[in-house]
């Protein structure tokens, strides 16, 4: 049983040094985008990914580091299933991972997915990661990556994205 | 079940968004401010996703091995399933927005349908679709407002937009004889009744933006056949031509 346990922790350990390359400070397991770590029948290991917007051009290069990942610490053979079951949320990502995104000049997703409605448009008031002023203005919708809002603090000046929540 | 014919709906979906993609992503570098630019790439980038994961889905329906990328590359005009105002010229940045305007409405009501397919993958991909819609909607719904109550000329250009665009909307929500088995199946729901709401709630908003709905008797239609207006072929030739030059090749 310690065997098992000690070994679920290792696997997550290693997925928890694979970074997004988008957003280096946040890794796979910050995201939420792993759904499940786990042995099959022929012992392989699975490792199930839960890609972030359909789009996202980080999914292949993250399957890849993982399988690398893997393979250098002597974790074989390793499998990463791309699992769209579920649709990924903002909801699954970390606190952990939403501190880091914020301390990295990135504001963090804002309530819950259902809270995002079709007409409902992103609010102003954004806190700013670094004069943490709410005083912010919305400069468009889609900013670096699909991901992410551009916004301006009204306080400091400086520009910065929001990571929308979906 | 057929699969030929499943496995063709699921082109017409995957083949729609990849064009769509397409055109956007020709606003690249030329939008008229930068943040307009990034958006119109951002939105052509999920449509591009959502592409793939149609594509991939229809080529294991098909049995064939053809997989996303052969899908794509490796068809000709006539095997293109996309509807055709989705292969219509960007226009200027109005015509643009109204493509993306009536396109948005019309995947908000068919993917918020087809999250209740039986078909897991293709409920599962509609679900994931929807949330990214939701944003997309917002945007060109926002910049329909803007365009339409702003100046007489950005007006006049929104309408413009309009009237020749409407006649490639008579096929959207259309199902063949042959997909009406897919909805006795459950396969996908009875997508039929959402053109009269797609039209209700895209009258009321053109009422609300001052724009007066097109008349108009000479309406195109022909996705499903794969006739095509002159436009898609254009829009091929420059989305295939590395791997038709070079096939499967790879960087």
């Amino acid at each position: 049983m310690n065997l098992i346990r000690q070994f679920s922790d290792d696997c997550w350990d290693i997925l928890q040094q694979i970074s997004d390359p988008e957003i280096p400070v946040l890794s796979v397991v910050d995201l939420g985008m792993i759904r499940g770590v786990e042995l099959n029948q022929d012992n392989n290991i699975v490792v199930r990914l839960t890609p972030t917007y359909s789009g996202c051009p980080a999914t292949d290069v993250l399957k890849e580091e993982i399988v690398h990942a893997f393979t250098a610490k002597g974790f074989t053979p390793i499998q990463v299933v791309v699992d769209l079951s579920e649709a990924w949320t903002t909801d699954w990502m970390s606190q952990n991972g939403k501190d880091k995104l914020k301390q990295y000049g990135i504001a963090p997703p804002k309530g819950e997915a259902h809270s995002c409605g079709t007409h409902v448009a992103l609010t102003d008031g954004i806190e700013c990661p670094h004069c943490h002023s709410i005083h912010s203005k919305l400069l468009s919708e889609f900013s670096s990556t699909a991901c992410k809002a551009l916004y301006q603090c009204q306080d400091c000046l400086e520009p910065f994205d929001y990571f929308k929540c979906i | 079940m057929s699969h030929s014919v499943f496995s063709q709906f699921l082109l017409h979906l995957g083949d729609s968004q990849l064009i769509l993609s397409h055109r956007l992503a020709e606003w690249c570098g030329h939008a008229p401010e930068l943040e307009l630019d990034i958006a119109l790439a951002n939105i052509g980038l999920d449509l591009l996703g959502q592409a793939r994961t149609l594509l991939s889905l229809a080529g294991e329906e098909e049995g064939l091995g053809r997989d996303e990328d052969q899908l794509a590359f490796f068809r000709n005009e006539r095997e293109y399933r996309n509807l055709l105002l989705c292969e219509q010229p960007n226009g200027d940045f109005a015509q643009t927005m109204v493509r993306q305007w009536l396109m948005d409405h019309y995947h908000h009501l068919l993917f918020a349908a087809l999250s209740h397919s039986q078909h897991k993958a293709l409920a599962a991909f509609a679900l994931k679709s929807l949330r990214e819609v939701k944003y997309h909607l917002r945007f060109s719904t926002a910049w329909m407002e803007r365009l339409s109550l702003g100046t007489s000329e950005a007006h006049a250009k929104t309408q413009l937009g309009l009237n020749e665009l409407w006649r490639f909307s008579k096929e959207l929500f259309v199902l063949t004889t042959e997909e009406q088995g897919l909805v006795t199946e459950g396969l996908i729901p009875n997508i039929e009744p959402l053109k009269a709401q797609w039209l209700d709630v895209v009258t009321v908003e053109l009422q609300r933006f001052e724009l007066s709905l097109p008349e108009t008797g000479a309406y195109r239609s022909g996705a499903k056949q794969g006739l095509h207006t002159e436009h898609l072929g254009f829009v091929l030739a420059e989305l295939q031509y590395m791997q038709r030059t070079y096939p499967n090749m790879s960087w």
